[in-house]
């Protein structure tokens, strides 16, 4: 038995991400079922003044490994590090963001520490002192339950934007241990780094999704739905038909092939539903349906369905919800 | 340039999945069976690579017999030779134990560089690249969307959460690759390509045969224990708010606002 649930918190441009803070709440609550405390570790290059923060999210102690050659992600300097860590702290368990660096750091991690990986986990539960996490294969058409066996390290990365993260605690500040550590010569390194600063939401983070798909007919139509996920905060996916078409380009495909997410709201707007879409978007909380066609398969998976032609409704929809949001505001 | 693609058959993604009878599988009597749609995008992606600087082209499958068929479909597409590594202790095991035996085949093979899909379309595990890569003590770049090599050195685009990071490595390094059809539009098998594939060599090996300890490899850390349907959802109600245009998207605003509280 461990002596910590032990948390990776994600730290980017000199804040962590939101995930880190679900992670350090799942983190917890496995804790105070083992009975155990809970610490982080926490990586980047001006990483450790920041680190007391993790305290309003129940951490109780940082291991904080600070070098401004730690600034990128980067396997092979981040993975050495981390594992230092986990190795000195004996952890019951590991957990960490299934974000896009955290499931590549937790495959590489589990290899090195010869543990049990569970990826993109969307429950963690502990019965009589053993660890179960849930887990969707088949991109959501199916969940599977991991165990571990005795005496092997449960390694645990949480799907974002499923666990619930708790209000944080305004004045608790964690211990923070600053940990020597020198960054290796890498064989592999970051060349440039591009980020989005147009406030475009991210779509496995975004809580509003709208998507289109063939029905959308062509690129030209799509500045209708990007004016209705500006209103709504929203971020815009696509179908596997419309960026095969080339309609849309591929990072925003939502399905089996393409991102898995799970907004609160998920809005199809011409999308027919093939079975490799409902797959990745099918976990959304509710689901809008506007589609012409009353026979298609999305009406099966959607809570509120409108059979009309999306170029007439669409347009209409975006002013009463411009209404509400006025009216709101 | 050698180049060795890790391959793994999966069902289609059009399969209809059900829970086998033992409560911890998934049913394959009537699945039909693909090439993992990322790892053929490794595959065209390795034969890109092999028109560009020469070398050949390596596919190395884990699996039962049934994976001959998606080696073949490779070799039709243009690899030169296969590895299907079918060995029962690989049953048991995890993520690792193949990780394992995958690195002790890459070794054999020798290439300069592994590619292979960033996930599998089946269990989604992700795992297996930098698994592979950890094994061997080799760099791995991750999630790649675009691919080039001068022959020493590997590039690749990567998208990122609200971004994208462009990553530079030396060789030998695993390259995953994530993308869609539309990005990489992986070439299909000419006729020519098939008849040719019969004739591709392709060695079917047991873990002994790779010098890894099959006990070890097949010594599950973690493993599936049971397996559950997703919660169905309850019907879901049809629009109408008086039938016309206005008035049902009146309703659906109203209806997202006041019931659902989702805007």
């Amino acid at each position: 038995m461990g002596k910590c649930v032990c948390i990776i918190a994600e730290f980017r441009h000199g804040a962590f991400r939101r995930v880190s803070y679900e992670v350090a709440s799942e983190g917890k609550r496995l804790a105070d079922a083992l009975g155990i405390g809970l610490c982080a570790v926490a990586v980047g290059s001006g990483v450790a003044e920041k680190a007391a923060e993790l305290g309003r999210y129940a951490v109780d102690k940082v291991y904080a490994v600070d070098d401004p050659a730690l600034e990128n992600y980067l396997a092979e300097a981040y993975v050495p590090a981390i594992a230092d860590v986990i190795a000195g702290c004996d952890p019951a368990a590991v957990i960490l963001p299934a974000s896009v660096d955290g499931k590549d750091l937790g495959a590489r991690l589990a290899a090195r520490l010869k543990a049990g990986l569970a990826q993109d986990c969307t429950r963690v539960v502990c019965e009589s002192g053993k660890i179960k996490a849930k887990r969707p294969i088949f991109a959501g058409k199916c969940f599977g339950w991991c165990e571990w066996a005795e005496g092997a390290l449960p390694v645990i990365s949480c799907r974002p934007n499923v666990m619930d993260c708790f209000a944080p605690m305004e004045d608790r500040k964690a211990e923070v241990e600053k940990v020597a550590f020198s960054v290796p010569e890498t064989r592999s390194r970051v060349k440039s780094m591009d980020l989005d600063t147009s406030g475009k939401v991210e779509l496995t983070e975004a809580e509003i999704i709208v998507s289109g798909g063939r029905g959308m007919k062509g690129p030209e139509n799509y500045p209708m739905l990007e004016e209705l996920a500006k209103l709504l905060g929203a971020a815009v996916g696509a179908s596997r038909a419309a960026v095969d078409s080339g309609w849309r380009p591929h990072a925003d495909q939502v399905g089996q092939t393409g991102k898995v997410v799970n907004p609160n709201l998920y809005i199809a707007v011409g999308i027919s539903g093939a079975i490799q879409h409902l797959a990745g978007m099918g976990s959304s909380k509710f689901i809008v349906a506007i589609n012409k066609d009353a026979e298609a398969p999305i009406f099966s998976k959607a809570d509120f369905g409108v059979v009309e032609d999306l170029f007439s409704f669409v347009p209409v929809f975006t002013e009463e919800i411009r209404k509400l949001k006025s009216t709101c505001s | 340039m050698n180049v060795a693609v890790l391959l793994k058959q999966t069902p289609d993604t059009e399969s209809v999945i059900r829970i086998a009878s033992d409560g911890k599988s998934v049913a394959t009597d009537d699945l039909k069976w693909i090439v993992n749609p990322y790892d053929e995008f490794a595959v065209e992606a390795a034969l890109r690579l092999k028109e560009k600087h020469g070398g050949s082209v390596t596919i190395i499958s884990c699996g039962p017999q049934r994976v001959v068929e998606s080696i073949r479909t490779a070799l039709a597409m243009g690899a030169d030779t296969g590895v299907l590594i079918d060995d029962p202790a690989l049953e048991g095991s995890d993520s690792l134990g193949v990780a394992t035996a995958l690195a002790a085949a890459v070794k054999e093979v020798n290439p300069d560089i592994v590619l292979c899909g960033s996930r599998a379309v089946d269990y989604d595990l992700a795992q297996r690249g930098p698994m592979v890569a950890e094994l061997l003590g080799w760099p791995h770049l991750a999630l790649a969307v675009t691919i080039d090599s001068d022959g020493n050195t590997v590039t690749i685009d990567r998208p990122i959460e609200g971004g994208k990071v462009v990553l530079e490595s030396s060789l030998p390094a695993v390259v995953t690759f994530g993308g869609s059809h539309a990005v990489w539009s992986p070439r299909y098998a000419s006729l020519p390509g098939i008849m040719k594939a019969k004739k591709k060599p392709l060695a079917v090996k047991k873990l002994a045969d790779l010098g890894v300890d099959a006990a070890e490899a097949g010594t599950a850390r973690v493993r599936m224990t049971s397996l559950e349907m997703p919660v169905q959802r309850a019907a879901g109600r049809v629009i109408d708010g008086g039938q016309d245009t206005a008035g049902k998207a009146v309703e659906l605003v109203r209806a997202l606002h006041e019931e659902a509280k989702v805007i």
